[in-house]
């Protein structure tokens, strides 16, 4: 059951920016799957969560900024009712311990998750180089389905700087799980990953 | 007939032409055989299917009132102009235009039909937006291709909200002896240009070899033209008795909505193009998207508007 907040966003969402999904490389199916994308706008998790089918959204989180999504009612509610967000911690001096250890705990609970490897929003159609938490999550859970997401006009639609959408239709494609290799360096496999996104635009 | 009557009339006229269509689908859907035969009969089944359900819309818009057809056409409008935008290549320093756009210009331009406003409805867009759109652009410093982009919101807004708006903006007219009566007249807009659509694409897909333009619209053809034209030119006479035109002005005037909705298409056929791309969306299915369903309505509206409202408004 979809509740009605839920339907709120993902209505505001089609409305705006379109938001819909293009199985490429695989089938919205019941698979655990850890969701990489690049990241442009404010509205990524959300559209990349409104993509989804609803039975998915209910098994997926997004992974936020906690010095983001902690801020203010609405955003707070969103990422709590709406999203059922993970935080993590962003700034090295707030973290105490693993900062990985949230998104761990909730793959170990056979959840999804959304993760934007870059960390942090970029202006360009195409990614920045990825940070290493991917490689982390994909060494520990080598069971968990990697899957490379393109966000299509995001960039466009509500640059960063902006507060505003402009309504555009924007695709969110997803791609062909990512294969481990084994031994491959941390470096070769998150270029790999990028790629596997950038091979998508 | 009250106008109430006049429009379960039509409905019924328009759900049987429907049925039929439905019905001849159905009977080409089993007969066809080769490959290409099954895609254009599939396609013609989508777009019947999804006539069906424009007018569905359309027929709750027109019997809740004024304010929820109103609230249809800037949806339109809104569909429209994302479809338009969402090909038109544009930078960072287009984001406060393009914000207005949606969220100040749509609004203000059907509340003002809402308010009877005709002086400035008529102006707002090609005056006010004309001058303060590119100036807010201005203020983002970016003069990388300045005009072109410049001139391609321009046109956007012109064409999907400015234009699309005079079709709702026929109720703004007071024609002696037609009070209360004026929604009739959207429906007959609507009803010649997209009949001359239907039968050009049949007459088309029937006898069609000459290409008009070929490299603009390849299915637009002379035989097409010409028989659906001539056909929806018909049809918007023999529907005079729900105007306030007699049945020669009707003719008169449904030949020229026939020739406006024609020349949009092709004009906007070629922007498409320019701009590198087939359909304009794919919100409709069958028909690409919202523009490619409007694009004659578009073209089409503003001159019925005008000479409806020169000749027979008080």
């Amino acid at each position: 059951m979809m509740r009605p907040s839920s339907g709120l966003l993902v209505g505001l969402m089609r409305l705006l920016v379109g938001a819909y999904p293009r199985w490429l490389g695989c089938d919205p199916g019941p698979a655990q799957r850890i969701y990489f994308a690049n990241h442009t706008s404010h509205i990524d998790t959300l559209a990349i969560w409104s993509a989804l089918p609803p039975q998915l959204r209910a098994t997926t989180r997004p992974v936020a900024a906690k010095d983001y999504w902690d801020k203010g009612l609405l955003r707070r509610y969103i990422a709590n009712q709406g999203l059922h967000v993970v935080l993590i911690e962003r700034a090295k001096e707030g973290r105490q311990g693993d900062p990985l250890q949230p998104l761990a705990d909730a793959l170990e609970q056979g959840e999804s998750l959304i993760i934007f490897p870059e960390g942090t929003r970029g202006t360009a159609a195409l990614p920045a180089a990825f940070k290493s938490g991917l490689y982390h999550l994909a060494q520990r859970f080598p069971a968990v389905e990697l899957v490379p997401v393109y966000l299509e006009n995001l960039h466009r639609s509500m640059p960063k700087g902006t507060i505003m959408p402009v309504p555009l239709i924007c695709t969110v494609r997803f791609g062909t799980p990512v294969a481990r290799i084994s031994d491959e360096s941390k470096e070769a496999f998150l270029a790999r990953a990028r790629d596997a996104v950038v091979a998508l635009a | 007939m009250t106008p109430h009557q006049k429009f379960y009339y039509l409905m019924a006229g328009v759900a049987g032409l429907l049925t039929l269509a439905s019905l001849i689908g159905l009977i080409l859907g089993k007969r066809a055989r080769s490959e290409s035969s099954r895609a254009v009969v599939d396609n013609l089944n989508s777009r019947i299917r999804a006539w069906w359900m424009m007018i569905a819309v359309f027929a709750v818009a027109f019997l809740l009132g004024k304010d929820a057809t109103l609230l249809l056409f800037a949806f339109t409008s809104f569909f429209a102009l994302r479809e338009f935008i969402t090909l038109t290549p544009t930078r960072r320093g287009d984001h406060l235009p393009l914000s207005l756009s949606f969220f100040v210009l749509i609004p203000v331009q059907y509340l003002l039909i809402g308010d009877n406003w005709y002086g400035v409805f008529a102006i707002f867009i090609p005056v006010y937006a004309f001058l303060l759109l590119p100036a807010f652009a201005a203020l983002a410093g970016d003069t990388e291709q300045f005009l072109e982009r410049t001139a391609k919101i321009q046109w956007a807004v012109m064409v999907t909200v400015y234009c699309v708006s005079h079709a709702p903006a026929l109720l703004l007219l007071d024609i002696p002896g037609y009070q209360g009566q004026n929604a009739l007249l959207i429906f007959y807009l609507l009803l010649v240009v997209q009949l001359s659509d239907v039968l050009q694409y049949v007459c088309g897909k029937l006898f069609g070899k000459t290409r008009i333009a070929p490299v603009v619209s390849p299915s637009k053809t002379v035989e097409g033209f010409v028989g659906g034209g001539l056909g929806a030119t018909l049809v918007g006479g023999a529907m005079w008795w729900i105007t306030p035109f007699s049945p020669w002005q009707a003719l008169g005037l449904s030949f020229i909505i026939v020739l406006m909705g024609f020349l949009g298409g092709l004009a906007l056929s070629a922007v498409k193009r320019s701009l590198g791309a087939k359909d304009w969306g794919s919100m409709i299915e069958g028909h690409g998207g919202m523009l490619d369903r409007i694009d004659s309505v578009a073209f089409a509206a503003p001159i019925f508007f005008h000479l409806t409202r020169y000749f027979f408004s008080a």
